[in-house]
């Protein structure tokens, strides 16, 4: 043996060497080793410290559930990962692994302090303490605890890899490809079924890859399952969550285990559909309760097995084992035949069946029944343990490096709990097994309870002459719980299993208490002298483990994180330098800056050529609604606020739409084209909204209306032309339109053709200028424009972005629904009541405008605002107070909507909701703002040709 | 993830192609100005929470883009049936 590397076994290439690093130093291990296999053949017994205590500790599992190996591994910038489980990190060349929570290094560690205070850190201790005051909460304590207490490091930069994601569907979906899995998977094989098989380790097999005996099944039933076209095998992949109707997600690890970060996909996320899941998923064995269980050497025995027999590495020179369950005995039993050095075994139980004693015997392992390990010596690694024969405390000491620990075994029941199947307690094997599925699902082999590992006695805590109130027996490894912080849980009042788990914290931690559950249970069992079942049991949760954010973002982060729309004539704004700006989705240009211009500049050079030429605007993002059907009129009309049936074909109105509740929600300018065809536009974020709650009340309340409703939003490019040039430019370009004032008055739409395309074109104006809404197929939007600005040089014409476009219907007072407005102000808060049909029977909305709430005095509304200093800017959102001398808190009376420097008027303007606010025409209010409280004469809304002389031309 | 049966596609779909509406077989009153404001509120605002079945609409958004009924368990999340609009109540 060299090192702890036994001279021949196990699964690994020991003719592959390879070479990783761990906190700096190299090593060596064979391809096939994990970092945990590969350091314990290397002699390293100390792979971290404890999250509260600083506790050193050592390899407790072989497997997911380990809860005290974490570490992180380092591949290169952006792509470190904390908190793994070193006994499920593959090795290869390269790998830079590091452990966790300890400073300055592993083996010197300031925070180990911690554990010798540790009597002042009990159960609930951070509830008590840190209670007061709260500022010190986040000032000091916080930080303090984050800096002590912890997992490891928070990756600090973006993560440059990419992960790949896709659903799947099959018949029967296997998760856990040990001997119950694999005996599943072969029995459906010869079936037409499609199957897929999961397994969270590199290879298939499970338990069987520390069982020589089965190698060659296993070598035969892994060849006729690849072999087999309906099976598919998914390894190093974790099935983390089981979701309704039989819908399991599945992480793949694809590039972890290998030297290179290439270019394709690390990780790969599974959504299975599946029509009957089969849940493989074995046991876990459960730990021992004792003073020092939680010293570098002492693991699970099933572990040990593992190390020894999959990966040729003794765990120790000289190993006892701790039992309560035969299955510890016939794992020293296989790894004394494998050359591991057993000193002894110990176990509580009193009797035992001679086949066991005898082969003990036989292999000369000194026994000790009737015993129990009291306490384990050595502090980075187990130097002795002390035992006592539980009756009369006699004890003795044996010398040993590790000491084993066989509790029984806990089924894995996570996924099964996932999917709300019932459990139901056994008390002669101590666990929860699966009961009544709730899915098509069903439970096989050791996840089931059914094992063949031989019996065992459930112990909660080893028995011992020492102050119970004074050992460290932990419960929760990776939490830092005690048995004697669930006992002071219980005595404090706790009663409930599931407040004894949030109390202590047994259980929360990233393995979610996988070794700890059922010990916790147990304990509390005890000490509130009642049966397991009475306390209730904790909910299982997904993941199963942890998982990486990147697997479940998927593609979708970044520029792909959502989609942007982008309008025909997008790519003629980049090139041309705007700036742009979200609207929902739509990517849409706010202003576009000449060499040296800053938005002030720009907006104010833009607002001044709309004015007095003319300025051209995308407006295809709006809302677009194909409204036809014999009942269109009638519909709309139920629908608006505004009454349609008599508006000519040919004409436009300016619609409000109010939820049932009275509350306006959209707005826009539509059309009517014909008797039974109308063209709807809505805001550019609510057109998804309003085209659903027109089909809500079309489908359901009045499926009698013979309507159809088709969003036609991405059908057509939209040009605003805006400005006293407007209709000069516009008139040689057009054909079978008359574009003269009498033949197309302001509020009309015609068809016709401009520059040889079809077009609908809108005589209407959100600036309060001569305007057109030129609609052409969205193809040839770019074209379009681009001829516009040709043709409108000579109108030294001005694109203009959304906030030149907001200035200009501010001075027009115009409103934008959900600036203006929140969902709570109605037609008459806004000022809208002439966009009210009074005559109107009945419409979305009316009858909630006579809620007694709805014509209460001192409602919010819409005014406009004009400051005392015209170069003040108000904030949007700046509050409103009728009185800066009141006592602070000052009672808000409203907040501004809207506020924009115009450079038509040569002032600020702004719109404001306060209560009461039409009354209050001509008074002042004031707004309190950083440095300076500014006061505002509250004015009415249209501060820009309120005779709308400039828009009848 | 659900899956519910769409009555219009006549199949089960993810439940990512569906909408929630709320409660079910709230009509809207055919002559909302007679309501007294105490009816009208409780058209408007007052819904049923109940532990166990739960009338619901839902809507196809991503899909056929109907609305329709259905019986959902609040407690299980599982749906009992769907039905189409207009349909009597289940
Ligand atoms: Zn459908």
């Amino acid at each position: 043996m060299t090192g702890y590397r036994l001279d021949n076994g196990g699964r690994i290439d020991r003719n592959r060497p390879v070479e990783f690093r761990f906190d700096g130093h190299s090593y060596q291990g064979f391809a096939g080793d994990t970092l945990a296999s590969a350091l314990l053949a290397n002699g390293i017994s100390l792979f971290g410290r404890s999250f509260k205590y600083h506790r050193p500790r050592g390899i407790m599992a072989a497997g997911s559930e380990e809860p005290n190996a974490l570490i992180s591994v380092d591949r290169g910038a952006g792509r470190f990962t904390p908190n793994l489980r070193a006994t499920s990190v593959e090795i290869h060349a390269g790998l830079n692994a590091f452990s966790q929570n300890r400073w300055p290094s592993l083996k010197r560690d300031f925070g180990a302090i911690n554990d010798r205070l540790g009597m002042f850190f009990p159960a609930g201790f951070y509830n008590k303490t840190f209670m007061w005051p709260r500022s010190f909460w986040e000032k000091l304590y916080e930080p303090a605890i984050r800096k002590m207490a912890g997992l490891g490091d928070a990756p600090t930069q973006e993560d440059p890899d990419i992960y790949a994601s896709t659903y799947a569907h099959c018949d029967l979906l296997i998760v856990g490809a040990g001997p119950a899995g694999i005996d599943a998977a072969l029995e459906a094989m010869g079936s037409n079924k499609r199957i897929i098989l999961i397994d969270e380790q590199d290879e298939l097999g499970g338990g069987a890859l520390a069982d020589p005996a089965l190698w060659p099944w296993l070598e035969r039933s892994r060849k006729a399952l690849i072999d087999a076209p309906n099976v598919t095998i998914l390894t190093r992949t974790t099935a983390f969550g089981y979701y309704h109707d039989n819908f399991i997600g599945a992480v793949q690890r694809l590039t972890d285990h290998s030297p290179d970060n290439s270019d394709s996909p690390r990780e790969k996320l599974w959504r299975v559909r599946a029509g009957e899941v089969v849940l493989a998923q074995g046991a876990i064995e459960r730990p021992l309760v004792f003073d020092g269980n939680d010293t570098p050497g002492v693991m699970l025995s099933s572990a040990a097995k593992v190390f020894g027999l999959r990966y040729g590495v003794a765990v120790g020179k000289s190993v006892a084992l701790m039992a309560a369950h035969d299955s510890g005995w016939h794992d020293v039993f296989a790894l004394a035949k494998a050359g591991v050095g057993i000193k002894a075994i110990i176990d509580v139980r009193t009797e035992l069946s001679s086949a066991l004693l005898d082969e003990a015997s036989r292999l000369g392992i000194n026994v000790h029944l009737n015993h129990s390990v009291t306490g384990v010596n050595g502090r980075h690694r187990v130097t002795s343990i002390q035992i006592c024969n539980n009756d009369d405390y006699v004890g003795t000491r044996i010398d040993c490096d590790t000491l084993l620990m066989a509790g029984g075994w806990t089924p894995s029941v996570h996924l099964w709990s996932h999917s709300k199947g019932s459990l139901a307690w056994r008390d002669d094997i101590g666990a929860y097994v699966p009961d009544q599925p709730n899915e098509n699902a069903r439970c096989v082999g050791a996840c089931s309870g059914g094992w063949d590992f031989g019996s065992g006695v459930i112990v909660d805590v080893l028995p011992t002459p020492k102050d119970q109130s004074r050992i460290k027996a932990f419960v929760d490894f990776q939490n830092d719980v005690t048995a004697k912080d669930i006992k002071l849980a219980v005595r404090e009042g706790f009663r409930s299993i599931e407040h004894i788990k949030r109390y202590t914290t047994n259980g929360m931690a990233t393995d979610q208490g996988k070794t700890s559950n059922l010990n916790g249970l147990q304990i509390a069992s005890t000490a509130l002298a009642k049966p397991v079942t009475d306390i209730g049991l904790t909910s299982f949760r997904p993941p199963y483990t942890p998982q990486t954010f990147g697997a479940l973002a998927g593609h979708a982060k970044g520029a792909l994180f959502q989609p942007t729309r982008t309008t025909n004539i997008d790519g003629w704004a980049a090139e041309n330098g705007a700036v742009f700006e979200l609207v929902a989705q739509w990517r849409r240009a706010r202003y576009f800056p000449k060499m040296g211009e800053d938005m002030h500049a720009a907006v104010n050079r833009e607002c001044v050529a709309v004015r007095s030429s003319v300025g051209i605007f995308d407006a295809s993002t709006l809302g677009k609604i194909e409204v036809v059907g014999p009942d269109a009129a009638e519909f709309l009309n139920r629908m608006y606020t505004n009454p349609w049936k008599a508006l000519e074909p040919g004409r436009c109105r300016y619609g409000l739409l109010l939820k049932e509740d009275g509350f306006i929600t959209d707005d826009g300018v539509s059309a009517r084209l014909a008797p039974d065809r109308f063209h709807l536009t809505t805001t550019t974020g609510g057109a998804a909204r309003v085209l659903n709650m027109m089909e809500d009340y079309l489908q359901t309340e009045w499926p009698d209306l013979d309507v159809w409703l088709t969003s036609t939003t991405e059908q057509y490019a939209v040009i605003a032309l805006q400005g006293p040039n407007a209709r000069k430019l516009l008139e040689p370009l057009v054909e079978g339109i008359d574009l003269s004032a009498d033949a197309f008055p302001h509020m009309a739409i015609r068809e016709g053709t401009i520059c040889g395309i079809p077009t609908r074109l809108f005589r209407v104006s959100f600036t309060g200028e001569l305007g057109f809404e030129i609609n052409v197929p969205t193809a040839y939007g770019r074209a379009l424009w681009e001829r516009l600005m040709a043709e409108g040089a000579k109108f030294d014409i001005t694109p203009y972005g959304t906030e030149a476009m907001h200035v200009l219907r501010a001075e027009k007072g115009f409103i934008i629904v959900g600036q203006d407005t929140d969902g709570t102000i109605t037609p008459f808060d806004a000022g809208l009541d002439w966009a009210v049909g009074k005559k109107k029977p009945d419409f979305v909305g009316k009858r909630s405008m006579a809620r007694p709430d709805l014509v209460a005095p001192g409602r919010k509304q819409l005014v406009g605002l004009l400051t005392d200093d015209p170069n003040v800017v108000l904030q949007e959102g700046a509050q409103i107070v009728a009185d800066p001398r009141q006592p602070i808190p000052m009672t808000m009376i409203g907040h501004v909507t809207s506020s924009y420097w115009s450079e038509t008027l040569g002032r600020s303007i702004a719109f404001a909701l306060v209560a009461g606010g039409h009354e209050m025409m001509g008074g002042t209010l004031y707004i309190p703002m950083p440095g300076k409280t500014h006061e505002a004469k509250v004015t009415g809304m249209v501060f820009y040709d309120a005779e709308g002389a400039r828009l009848h031309v | 993830m659900i899956l519910i049966h769409c009555p219009y596609c006549d199949e089960k779909r993810p439940e990512i192609e569906f909408a929630n509406a709320g409660q079910a077989h709230v009509a809207r009153p055919l002559d909302p100005s007679s309501q007294s404001d105490e009816e009208w509120e409780a058209y408007l605002f007052i819904r049923a929470n109940p532990r166990g079945r739960h009338h619901e609409r839902w809507r196809h958004v991503h899909g056929c883009g109907r609305f329709f009924n259905a019986v959902r368990d609040t407690v299980t999340d599982k749906f009992e049936t769907t039905y189409k609009a207009g349909e009597p109540r289940r």
